[in-house]
């Protein structure tokens, strides 16, 4: 009993039972108060035996090449060749020995660190990769390209992550990630257009986003609509008005109206020639770069300053924080309304740096994967940059899939973010919890 | 229920948590656990009854949608004010509104209204001429396109829209009664989508397949749509009650899911006409499809009268059957709902797999009634139109039915309209989800049309709000 300390208050009642000694060996156990499940280890250990089976006994009998540098890089390494069968042994015996020392874990009842699924994940992912390129046609694939193209196609997922971070936090469910984008796409195309100037067309789309968002907030906040109708019916709204107005004002004259010019890439020199690394952090656009910032200033900004900690406690205890003279709503008025901003400049990715034109829909669901990479990144921006980059590069892939031509169906892999997020919400893969008051309106008195 | 705000508030100053903070003389020598102890758990009893202490959380649908009435409008005293206060009101005027402002939409985009906007000053008449007339023509063509063309051929063809408009209709109300089905017990079904997609891939794949003799063919189809879409429902009731994953999530995820399969599948020669390159199934055979009602020249098929069929069983199960009760307490109040020995997760499970069900039915409507053929546009986008159908229906059988039918009118007239006026189908969707943003806020429609009674305002402004909130907290 005296080994951990997890009761600050002798004989307080939220005291664990404690009927077993517990060591105290290398690793610092963290008792938890409620029995640590089964749900981790016995998930762990069905995919490490899916992996064991799959990428090792049945694994391709050829060498993956996997390359790394690009022609123009500043050094050139070798491509790295993956024996694939057994690599794919190596691996998933790693794994079926996290999944054992999971259950070790379980059987002590102590709950696993955070750093074992992860570990799990990377190792998971590698090992499908290896699979994948070493059943291929043709077993060779640039590394450099298929990371950089991930992170390119994570952009505006981890904007409408974001968003999404920067609503719940402060209580108010954003469904309406989807609408932002799709909003923020349009409006940066016309602008752009209308005045040739790109820039100005990204400044418009924060501001669409932050216009979409405050209807949002709006009917959430002051007239008590539940916030997922809202949300479901506002992405209809912007849905509709988008394709209207596409059909109506950028199809009569797409000269004018409809050729936004692209966001240039700017080029870092010397830095972005680093093998690998280089295109992902110094060769972007303007949005690129903007990600890197968001990502780090939410951070911060939610877990290091007075604002993120006043905006934490209203998504948390809106009572309390009352209690202590935080205005509650208008908190989450402002909140909501700077997620709108920020998911509107990642619709601007869509018009101005992927493709120079606007289409119906051009979003494409990525708003629900941003949605399912939020939760997935559980409520935590750095979280949901990562989860969003998985999501970008099961994306990638899957096109990739199809070019070198591997026996998975592509469909599968554009499945694969959504199967991650069902296991993700039903508790298999860690436990996620979302901010207590989110969804939950705040009227006083 | 409104008054669990109160309770909650006074039970945040916890003297259990820190009893250092108190001033001494407030701390009760003997027993102070005791002392303070009471009214900290009667206020946490209240709570709790709400949402169970914080471990769960209350309905997930507000009072307004779950039930016909809509709470703070019970007080108003004169029978006229009750009349321009009420629901109905509310419904009509938010229908106009939206229609209106999606008229203006119309115009605004309109070249007659930009030449005479030019000249607006001079001769204002002329603008607002063309602003009534383009929003006008588009409406009437609407109308012609949805329910009465007067230049069809005899009464059978001037009448031919408003069938159209019931076939549309179809997967739209049963698909809207899964919604509001799920709504009533506390469960926001945004699965309707992949709901359709499994019942029509099962469906289909029974009726291009299989070599049955006739009405029994028939039945299995529409057997194994419904089960396709029970079971696609079920499991998401089975993932909330079991692991408490949010349904909105999965429900969003399953869509996707079910999409790809589809697609998948139609990849694949099991699904793939023969011969076909693009992803579509061959086309099911002619005992396998649902016959039309009012002979060949009409689509309607008897998909309708199996939707009307549904609405009735909907409205036994949920007013008449003991399990549409523990839906209903359920979707009031999980908490006390098990208080009182209703097995909640079953109620959960049951609830979604009945609601899927009824979305298969709407699958089975598009595979063996209206398209006759799987392709992976199965669905369209009846299970996202099938949410709003519910919450224009309040979420109750025969509201979702008429709700079912107008948005059904507004789709089939949007194809006349585009073909007459050029104005895109989109505009539907705007009007669609106004109309539902508006009803979804009464006091933002009372405040445009200056009906929110004075006097007493403010209480019932708050009151309504209290309420709402308590019912659409999570």
């Amino acid at each position: 009993m005296s080994t951990t300390a997890t009761s600050p208050v002798p004989g307080s009642p939220r005291e664990p039972q404690q009927g077993r000694p517990r060591s105290e060996k290398n690793h610092k156990p963290t008792v938890s108060a409620k029995p640590v499940t089964w749900k981790l280890p016995v998930t762990l250990l069905v995919l490490a035996v899916v992996a064991f089976i799959f990428f090792g006994l049945l694994g391709p009998h050829a060498t993956a090449k996997f390359g790394i540098s690009s022609g123009g890089d500043f050094f050139q390494l070798p491509a790295i060749e993956v024996p694939a069968f057994l690599a794919g042994i190596v691996l998933s015996v790693i794994m079926l020995g996290l999944a054992g020392y999971a259950m070790f874990l379980k059987t002590r009842n102590i709950r696993p660190p955070r750093w074992l699924p992860v570990l799990f994940t990377v190792l998971f992912v590698v090992a499908f990769l290896i699979w994948v390129v070493g059943g291929a046609r043709t077993p060779s694939i640039s590394l450099a390209g298929l990371i950089a193209g991930s992170v390119t196609l994570a952009v505006p997922i981890v904007f409408g992550s974001l968003s999404g971070v920067l609503c719940e936090r402060s209580g108010v469910v954003n469904i309406a990630i989807e609408g932002q984008l799709l909003g923020g796409a349009f409006t940066a195309a016309i602008v752009a257009s209308m005045t040739n100037n790109p820039y100005l067309g990204l400044l418009a789309a924060a501001v669409a986003g932050a216009l979409v968002s405050m209807v949002l907030a709006v009917f959430s906040i002051r007239y008590v609509v539940n916030q997922i109708i809202v949300g479901v019916v506002l992405n209809v709204l912007i849905s509709g008005l988008t394709g209207f107005l596409f059909s109506t004002v950028m199809q009569a004259n797409k000269e004018m109206f409809n050729s936004p010019g692209r966001l240039p890439i700017i080029e870092i020199p010397v830095l972005s020639s680093i093998p690998v690394l280089g295109p992902i952090l110094f060769k972007q656009s303007v949005v690129g770069y903007l990600m890197y910032v968001a990502v780090i200033v939410v951070w911060i900004g939610l877990f290091k300053t007075k604002w993120g900690l006043r905006v934490r406690s209203v998504g948390e205890h809106p009572q309390a924080a009352d209690t202590l003279g935080i205005k509650v709503n208008a908190t989450r008025f402002w909140n909501v309304t700077l997620g709108g901003a920020v998911a509107g400049i990642g619709g601007s990715f869509f018009t101005l740096v992927a493709i120079d034109s606007f289409t119906k829909e051009i979003s494409g669901g990525r708003g629900f994967i941003a949605l399912a990479a939020m939760i997935l990144g559980r409520w935590n921006p750095i979280g949901a940059f990562f989860a969003a980059l998985l999501f970008g590069f099961a994306d990638n892939l899957q096109s990739i899939v199809t070019i070198i031509g591997t026996p998975v169906p592509s469909q599968f892999m554009a499945m694969l973010p959504y199967l991650v997020t069902v296991f993700a919400v039903a508790g298999l893969v860690g436990r996620s919890r979302p901010p207590a008051a989110s969804g939950i309106p705040y009227v006083k008195g | 229920m409104s008054e669990n705000n109160e309770p909650r508030r006074s039970a945040a100053p916890d003297p259990d948590r820190n009893p250092d903070a108190l001033p001494p003389e407030t701390q009760p020598a003997p027993a102070p656990e005791a002392e303070s102890g009471a009214p900290v758990k009667d206020a946490a009893l209240v709570t709790s009854l709400d949402t169970a202490g914080g471990a769960m959380r209350p309905s997930a649908v507000p009072v307004s949608a779950q039930s016909g009435s809509l709470p703070g409008t019970d007080d108003s005293d004169s029978v006229l004010r009750k009349i321009f206060t009420g629901n109905g009101i509310v419904t009509i005027l938010a229908v106009l509104l939206a229609l209106i402002l999606g008229g203006l939409l119309i115009a605004s985009t309109d070249k007659v209204v930009a030449a005479t906007s030019s000249y607006f000053f001079a001769r204002p008449t002329d603008f607002l001429a063309a602003v009534w007339s383009a929003a006008t023509s588009s409406y009437v063509a609407l109308f012609q396109g949805s329910v009465f063309n007067p230049r069809g051929s005899g009464v059978g063809g001037q009448f031919a829209p408003l069938m159209e408009t019931l076939t549309i209709a179809t997967p739209l109300i049963t698909a809207g009664l899964g919604v509001a089905l799920a709504f009533r017990a506390g469960l926001f079904n945004i699965g309707a989508q992949g709901q359709i997609i499994m019942a029509g891939i099962l469906a289909a794949w029974v009726g291009f397949a299989l070599d049955l003799p006739v009405g029994l063919h028939l039945l299995l189809v529409l057997i194994a749509g419904v089960i396709g879409g029970a079971v696609w429902g079920g499991l998401v009731g089975v993932l909330k009650a079991r692991t408490g994953a949010h349904e909105v999530i999965v429900t969003i995820m399953f869509n996707y899911i079910a999409l790809y399969l589809v697609r998948y599948l139609l990849d694949t020669p099991a699904f793939q006409r023969p011969g076909e390159t693009t992803p579509i199934s061959p086309i099911l055979d002619p005992s396998a499809v649902y016959p039309q009602i009012f002979g060949s020249q009409y689509r309607l098929h008897i998909g309708f009268l199996l939707a009307i069929a549904a609405t009735i069983f909907v409205s036994w199960l949920l007013n008449r059957s003991t399990i549409g009760f523990e839906f209903r307490a359920v979707g009031a109040n999980p908490k006390a709902a098990l208080t009182a020995g209703i097995n909640v997760p079953r109620a959960t499970i049951l609830v979604m797999t009945i609601a899927g069900g009824l979305a298969g039915l709407a699958g089975v409507a598009q595979v063996a009634g209206t398209e006759k053929v799987l392709t992976d546009g199965v669905a369209a986008t009846y299970g996202f139109d099938a949410i709003t159908v519910a919450l224009l229906g309040r979420s109750t059988p025969w509201g979702t039915f008429a709700a079912g039918v107008l948005f059904g009118a507004f789709r089939a007239g949007a194809v006349q309209m585009q073909i007459q006026t050029g104005t895109p189908i989109d505009i539907v969707l705007v009007v669609q989800s106004l109309i539902v943003l508006f009803i979804a806020a009464p006091p933002l429609v009372r405040a445009i049309f200056g009906l929110n009674p004075r006097k007493k305002k403010a209480a019932t402004a708050g009151k309504s709000q209290k309420a709402a909130a308590t019912g659409g907290a999570a």
